[in-house]
């Protein structure tokens, strides 16, 4: 494989991890922009588990212990943050990311604003079947019935209460999770760079995570899968082939196009570019089951 | 034991100074059908909301299988055994028929264990085909994998019905079930519900169409603006001076009078 290759597909599969991070929230309906907090969080903490200047832990005990810290982080500050909805929501998980930014910045034990170097180095061979197993678990997830309970949630809340969801714990429960996929994700960065500095995971990145995640779609587990792909790949690929052909006006321009390609998703496909609709027209998705005896015989009723 | 399910005692709402429910008391027979009626704005839905505790009681109790429920928050009311459906159909429009029945489950399935069973995942688990069973044994089983919101009106109505009953209910509470059904689509209806009495399930039904609650009710209460003016036999409703006037009032109040008979 070669390097650019490789550089891309961890790009690729970090952007995957960290969009499943924000989608199990919003599968419930919650906007967390966030993101970029949860990242910052997971990927010092495994660090500095790590770090011959920390607690000098071998990576595959950092990186859980920096899951596990972020997850606690990430419970304790839900309950304030989900008595908050839509666009407040946004605002207050904006807030906490920016909070842990400036804290990062200001601690001299992980390098404060001159950023942290990392020891351990995972390479390609981890990051992809982690990625691999980030996909998988986020499938089983939703398959549950608090995957269903989610699901029920961001549909009609009041509705899911009185079935007996219990709607706060569901919340909390999908909100941690997300949290710790992200620190996850994190963490993976920072091993492979070796090089961590909080500035990197600003509110751009926490935009361009929940935009993969709303574009791809909140409704079935393919659609981070697919705007992650779709985000992380398309903009780089569209270089490629606009240098190669040597149209240097739309190598420039590419995210012009880009961003009037984000406008024409929202207006076609304001739900999302994969959704329970589309993956029943598609042949009802790899999980679940196609028909029923009844349907097969009794035809279209 | 009583043979009362369902009591309710002495209860008030208020909204700001609008007192829409005033001192209600009413109890319903173990395995009856009870019919809730009255005219627009009598309070009907309102005494729903209350029972499954969409909004909490301003004074009195409700009591169910013996059990006060007054205080128990919404979502494990329905673990006491109460189950309903909406005026306004309220499935989830992002899930699929089966997926809307398993919610209705939800109630039996609150263990970690049950919570973390991939129903998604493995196609003959026993929840799944319980749901598809449930929706065959009403009549809806040829459209398990449809996504609701592009089901015919008539079938998102029964299926809500569907979603209250797998949750196991001793009372099911039913917001006008047959508004906006044609005559066929209330017979099976009506058959669905009587087979679901037959099993034991207390019924509690608010409806306007007078044919459908003769034909279904054995008992009924009648509301009026937040008060209980009537309690009795269809058969004696339609003598009571008091229902009468509620729904034809004093004067020619005509449009009224279609609505009742």
């Amino acid at each position: 494989m070669s390097g650019y290759i490789e550089a891309q597909l961890i790009i690729l599969c970090l952007s995957i991890i960290y969009a499943y991070g924000i989608f199990l929230p919003a599968a419930s309906g919650q906007l967390n922009l966030g993101a970029a907090g949860f990242i910052t969080l997971g990927a010092y903490a495994s660090a500095w588990f790590n770090a011959s200047t920390g607690a000098e832990l071998p990576m595959w005990l950092s990186i859980p212990l920096a899951m596990i810290f972020t997850g606690v982080i990430a419970f304790a500050i839900s309950f304030p943050i989900l008595r908050t909805r839509g666009v407040y929501m946004v605002l207050a998980t904006f807030a906490f990311a920016e909070v842990v930014s400036g804290v990062a910045i200001n601690l001299e034990f992980v390098g404060g604003a001159a950023g942290f170097p990392v020891d351990g180095h995972t390479d390609v061979t981890v990051i992809v079947p982690v990625t691999i197993g980030v996909i998988l678990f986020s499938f089983y997830f939703m398959s549950t019935r608090l995957g269903l309970s989610l699901r029920s949630i961001h549909d009609d809340e009041s509705v899911a209460t009185l079935f007996g969801v219990n709607v706060r714990t569901s919340k909390v429960v999908a909100f941690t999770v997300g949290a710790m996929l992200m620190s996850l994700g994190g963490s993976l960065y920072g091993h492979h760079y070796n090089y961590i500095e909080a500035q990197t995971f600003n509110v751009l990145l926490s935009i361009y995570i929940l935009l993969y995640v709303l574009m791809g779609g909140t409704q079935t587990a393919w659609g981070p899968l697919i705007g992650a792909a779709f985000f992380a790949i398309v903009p780089e690929t569209l270089r490629e082939i606009a240098e190669s052909a040597g149209l240097k006006w739309l190598a420039e321009g590419r995210f012009i196009l880009f961003g009037v390609f984000i406008v024409l998703l929202m207006v076609f496909r304001p739900e999302g570019v994969m959704t329970r609709t589309l993956q029943d027209r598609l042949g009802g998705g790899l999980f679940r089951r196609k028909k029923t005896a009844v349907e097969e015989t009794g035809g279209g009723a | 034991m009583t043979n009362h399910l369902l009591e309710i005692a002495g209860m008030h709402k208020s909204f700001g100074g609008l007192k829409v429910i005033d001192d209600v008391s009413f109890k319903v027979r173990r395995s009856s059908r009870t019919a809730l009626i009255g005219p627009n704005g009598a309070g009907k839905t309102t005494v729903f909301n209350l029972l499954t505790g969409v909004y909490p009681i301003d004074a009195g109790t409700i009591t169910v299988d013996g059990q006060d429920i007054t205080d128990v928050p919404p979502q494990d009311r329905v673990t006491v055994g109460m189950s309903r459906s909406f005026q306004n159909i309220r499935l989830m429009p992002h899930l699929s028929t089966v997926e809307n029945v398993m919610l209705g489950q939800h109630a039996r399935a609150r263990k970690l264990g049950s919570l973390l069973f991939p129903l998604g995942m493995l196609p003959h688990n026993k929840w799944r085909q319980a749901a598809e069973e449930a929706l065959e044994n009403a009549g809806v089983g040829t459209y398990p994998g449809e996504i609701v919101s592009n089901l015919p009106y008539g079938v998102q109505k029964r299926i809500e019905v569907v979603r209250a009953m797998v949750s196991d209910p001793k009372l099911l509470l039913l917001d006008e079930p047959a508004a906006g059904l044609n005559k066929t689509e209330t017979n099976q209806l009506q058959e669905l519900l009587e087979r679901v009495s037959d099993q034991g399930v207390t019924i509690l039904v608010v409806e306007h169409d007078m044919q459908f609650v003769r034909d279904l009710c054995d008992h009924i209460v009648v509301l009026n603006f937040g008060r209980k003016i009537f309690e009795g036999t269809p058969e004696e409703v339609h003598q009571d001076p008091a229902v009468l006037e509620a729904y034809l009032g004093t004067d020619d109040d005509t449009a009224e009078a279609a609505n009742a008979s």
